[in-house]
């Protein structure tokens, strides 16, 4: 991303940024994070549970020694939890410092788009959708939700002291 | 990085361990030991940090320093006295001096005012004298510090940095004396230290130390002399002068005076070291094949040093006959301590070793789930791969130890920035404090040192805020003015302990009780015993500094503390003698990276407890635990009451009551609740574990410590034992109050 106003530069950008995005599914819905932001997809494991955690945290998982938390993205977006299967998918992303892994249905493609596609959410009112969608995408025909990464994560407790 | 940048950042991290040698040795100074040679490695100190700031034309540094060693080689020369007053000035000078390096490095600002201050009274000290930089400015002075002037060859490690060799004069007649004490001149409490100083004051003096007669150490006799000195002088005051040097020790030893021609070339020159005793002018007539012996003299100094290595207390021995001093028994182990510092070390990026560490981590649990899996795969425990595996394991344990100890420091890193708290917090608050410590060379792993810091800080301003009395209180009370804080290091069962002590007044337990009433810590009925009341003062919200002060009120009380002693895995409690003073007591891990646990089932989840929270685990009959309240229960173990904690439900695993008859419970002890009583499932054994953040990725889990690896590759939570109690309480708490007086939680 951060090379994108040095290929604006260049002139190899006419029209708005380039991104590449990564689609998956949620039950009939898809949605779409930033590339850039995922490191890696894996299969579903099964994950430790967090006592005294938000319902759409599924657990923690080991990620080559690392303790991967793994949020339920269909449970965090209000579509119900998802009944993680062998055929789940993990997308393990960089939000901010943290490495957060999704638990979707499936990832079904990358999509090379330029930012003036990005449609603004319609304003309706519906607080989950305007908190988690960032904008819509229509490409051939299907409507993409980009989501919010920076949002999923539990808002983060002030530590006293 | 530019290189010069890459030099200068090294120029800093020398100047902290310069800093510190300034301090260390100004204390060892102010506390009435220390020697002509301690002020020499003060004054080294000093210069080099001029030094190398010059170098990088760091004006206002140079300057400081400047003033600072002017004054500190009037000490060194003997002008001025080493008494408490002056060192006391020196020690608030290291303090700006440290002020100034932070500065030169881009970090904080110094009080400029306070530094002139200080430049005045360095020169106050110097006797008023305009800074004379003849003596300081010594780059181009011989200076090859010699121990002869003390006892030994304990501390070979100098560091030379120019070696100048004058051309030879030839107008003065060169004496030979062969000196060699005897043990009844030491019993007459001569020194040989003043005796060359003497000597010294009539000629220049090469003195070497023939150390050929110290037998081995085990064949050391700490009150025999071992040591001859081969001494050159230079002077044209004749033999008869340098005889009435030994006047009053000639019985007592074997002297033999020879030469006295002018220009006698020196044959063979022994490997000699100049010394720079007090205010020694300039050599005038220095042999030129010393030269190219000074550094076949160092190879060998080094190999000396090398070789007496393994018995560093073989340094006290001459001493302690040269000196039967008082102080001959405090500096033996000082010695012995400087000495444990040295030796060779390399200095390596910490980040290479955390993925060292980090590495060794995974390879202990990947050695475990490949044990399981071979475990699995129902191989004999005898077959090739179970033996081989076997051998794998205890090569695993054996390179995790070892990267441990690389991790592991010596406390003395953060004990030593402790002294200048303990100055300034005294001047605020207008008491006069002694700071002792122990135990500095007691080894902890960085990551627990480095957060050693702040804890140790607020008890220390604490201990001499709340602890220590005024001064003429204390007179009143029949105690010395000066108040000792002590601190203390140690190594109990696995956990380094460290005591942060006063003799103060000790905790006033009505005064704490009244407060945590007042606040409603406490409910008025409430009967504690004084422990109990004692350690009130870490609950949150609890400060008894009747007014905001300073040092220790500013916001943050006891409470914190124990937060982040508890964040570390450690305890923190406190004794209190009553007129007396109180003593905190700290205990941490050795390690931050693993952790011994007890590895238990709860309602189909794997979780870990930390073994040292543990004191027994035991099987409850059903007509051992009693319900009280609508929600509670307790447990009784040997005619004590144990609150019960059902682990399951607290973290919420299961909804239902546990049938406590078909579990376990684990006993254990917090530093707060005292004991509580964990029931769980089954009990499955005992492990090492790798601790693993959660914090890192997610964050912080009430009753939750970090997370772990198990063989089968699954993540398992380690208990935060205090958490969970406190959990419960805070439970209880919370149904029990009405809103209003409800407490504000911490988080």
């Amino acid at each position: 991303m951060s090379n994108v106003t040095s290929l604006e530069k260049a002139g190899l950008q006419k029209v708005g940024r380039r991104r590449e995005l990564i689609s998956f599914r949620i039950g009939p819905q898809e949605f779409c994070v930033d590339i850039m932001s995922v490191r890696e997809i894996r299969g579903w494991t099964a994950a430790t549970p967090l006592p005294q955690s938000p319902d759409y945290v599924r657990g923690v998982i080991n990620l080559r020694g690392a303790v991967l938390p793994i949020i339920d993205l269909a449970a965090r977006l209000e579509l119900g939890d998802t009944d993680a299967t062998a055929r789940s998918v993990i997308i393990v992303t960089h939000i901010g410092p943290r490495l957060v892994g999704l638990l979707v249905d499936a990832v079904s493609d990358i999509l090379t788009i330029t930012e003036d596609q990005v449609q603004p959410t319609p304003d309706i009112a519906c607080d989950t959708v305007r908190e988690f969608v960032k904008g819509l995408l229509a490409v051939e025909g299907r409507m993409i939700s980009w989501v919010a990464l920076e949002r999923v994560l539990p808002e983060l407790e002030a530590e006293a002291a | 990085m530019d290189p010069l940048e890459a030099i200068k950042a090294t120029f800093f991290q020398e100047c902290d361990e310069l800093l510190a040698d300034l301090e260390s040795g100004l204390l060892e100074l102010e506390g009435g030991g220390g020697d002509i040679e301690t002020v020499n490695a003060v004054f080294r100190a000093v210069h080099s940090v001029k030094g190398g700031a010059g170098a990088f034309g760091l004006e206002p540094l140079v300057r400081f320093a400047h003033v600072f060693e002017t004054t500190l080689d009037d000490m060194r020369s003997g002008k001025l006295a080493t008494e408490p007053a002056a060192v006391k000035v020196m020690l608030r000078a290291a303090d700006i001096l440290a002020d100034h390096v932070s500065a030169a490095r881009g970090q904080g600002v110094v009080d400029e005012a306070g530094s002139l201050r200080l430049v005045a009274e360095l020169k106050a000290l110097c006797g008023g004298g305009a800074a004379a930089p003849g003596a300081a400015d010594d780059d181009d002075v011989v200076m090859v510090d010699s121990e002869v002037e003390d006892d030994g060859f304990g501390d070979f490690d100098f560091t030379p940095v120019l070696v100048e060799i004058e051309a030879p004069a030839a107008t003065t007649p060169t004496w030979r004396i062969g000196f060699k004490p005897s043990r009844a001149m030491y019993a007459k409490a001569n020194e040989t230290a003043l005796l060359l100083r003497e000597l010294d004051r009539i000629g220049v003096c090469q003195v070497t130390l023939n150390a050929d007669g110290l037998p081995d150490f085990d064949a050391l006799d700490p009150e025999e002399s071992y040591f001859a000195w081969d001494i050159e002088v230079e002077t044209d005051q004749g033999e008869a002068a340098i005889r009435e040097v030994f006047e009053f020790v000639e019985d007592d030893c074997e002297i033999s005076v020879t030469g006295g021609v002018a220009d006698a070339p020196v044959e063979a020159p022994a490997p000699s070291i100049d010394l720079e005793l007090t205010t020694a002018p300039p050599p005038e007539a220095e042999p030129e094949a010393v030269d190219g012996d000074v550094m076949a003299l160092l190879e060998r100094a080094k190999a000396a040093a090398a070789e007496l290595q393994p018995a560093p207390s073989a340094s006290a021995a001459p001493r302690a006959a040269a000196a039967p001093a008082p102080a001959a028994g405090l500096h033996p182990a000082d010695s012995a301590d400087a000495k444990a510092a040295a030796g060779t070390t390399i200095r390596v990026d910490l980040e290479r070793v955390d993925r060292l560490i980090d590495l060794v981590g995974e390879l202990v649990i990947n050695q475990a789930m490949l044990t399981q899996r071979v475990g699995e795969s129902g191989l004999a425990r005898s077959s090739t791969v179970s033996v081989g595996l076997e051998d794998l394991e205890h090569l695993t344990r054996e390179i995790q130890d070892s990267v441990m100890a690389i991790r592991a420091q010596p406390v003395k890193s953060v004990f030593q920035r402790m002294p200048r708290l303990v100055r300034e917090v005294a001047a605020m608050t207008e008491k006069q404090v002694r700071l002792t410590t122990e135990g500095e060379n007691t080894e902890v792993d960085k990551t627990v040192i480095e957060r050693l810091s702040d804890p140790l800080i607020h008890m220390i301003r604490n201990a001499i805020d709340h602890g220590l009395e005024k001064p003429h209180v204390r007179l009143a009370a029949g105690k010395p003015a000066e108040g000792v804080v002590k601190l203390c290091a140690l190594h109990r069962s696995g956990r380094i302990v460290i005591e942060v002590s006063d003799d103060g007044a000790g905790i006033n337990r009505e005064r704490v009780k009244q407060i945590a009433l007042d606040k409603g810590l406490i409910a008025p009925d409430a009967t504690l015993t004084d422990e109990e009341t004692d350690n009130l003062i870490f609950l949150p919200g609890f400060s008894t500094a009747a007014t905001v002060s300073d040092i220790s009120g500013r916001g943050v009380g006891m409470d914190v503390v124990r937060r982040q002693v508890q964040a570390l895995g450690g305890r923190i409690s406190i004794t209190s003698n009553p007129g007396k003073g109180s003593t905190f007591s700290l205990s941490l891990p050795l390690t931050l990276a693993v952790l011994d646990g007890m590895v238990v089932g709860v309602s189909g989840h794997t979780l870990v407890t930390p073994l040292t929270a543990i004191i027994e685990t035991l099987q409850p009959k059903a007509n051992d635990v009693r319900l009280l309240g609508p929600n509670g229960a307790v447990l009784a173990v040997r005619d004590a009451y144990v609150p019960l904690v059902d682990v399951g439900a607290v973290l919420g695993y299961n909804k239902g009551p546990t049938d406590w008859t078909t579990g376990v419970v684990l006993l254990v002890e917090s530093e707060v609740g005292g004991r509580a009583a964990l029931l769980v499932d089954a009990i499955q054994g005992q492990r090492q574990v790798v601790i693993k953040s959660l914090e890192a990725n997610y964050q912080r889990v009430e009753g939750i410590a970090a997370a772990t690896i198990l063989g089968d590759g699954r993540v398992a939570l380690i208990l935060d034992v205090d958490a969970l109690i406190d959990v419960r309480r805070k439970d209880a708490r919370r149904s029990a109050t009405p809103p209003a007086a409800r407490l504000p939680l911490a988080s």
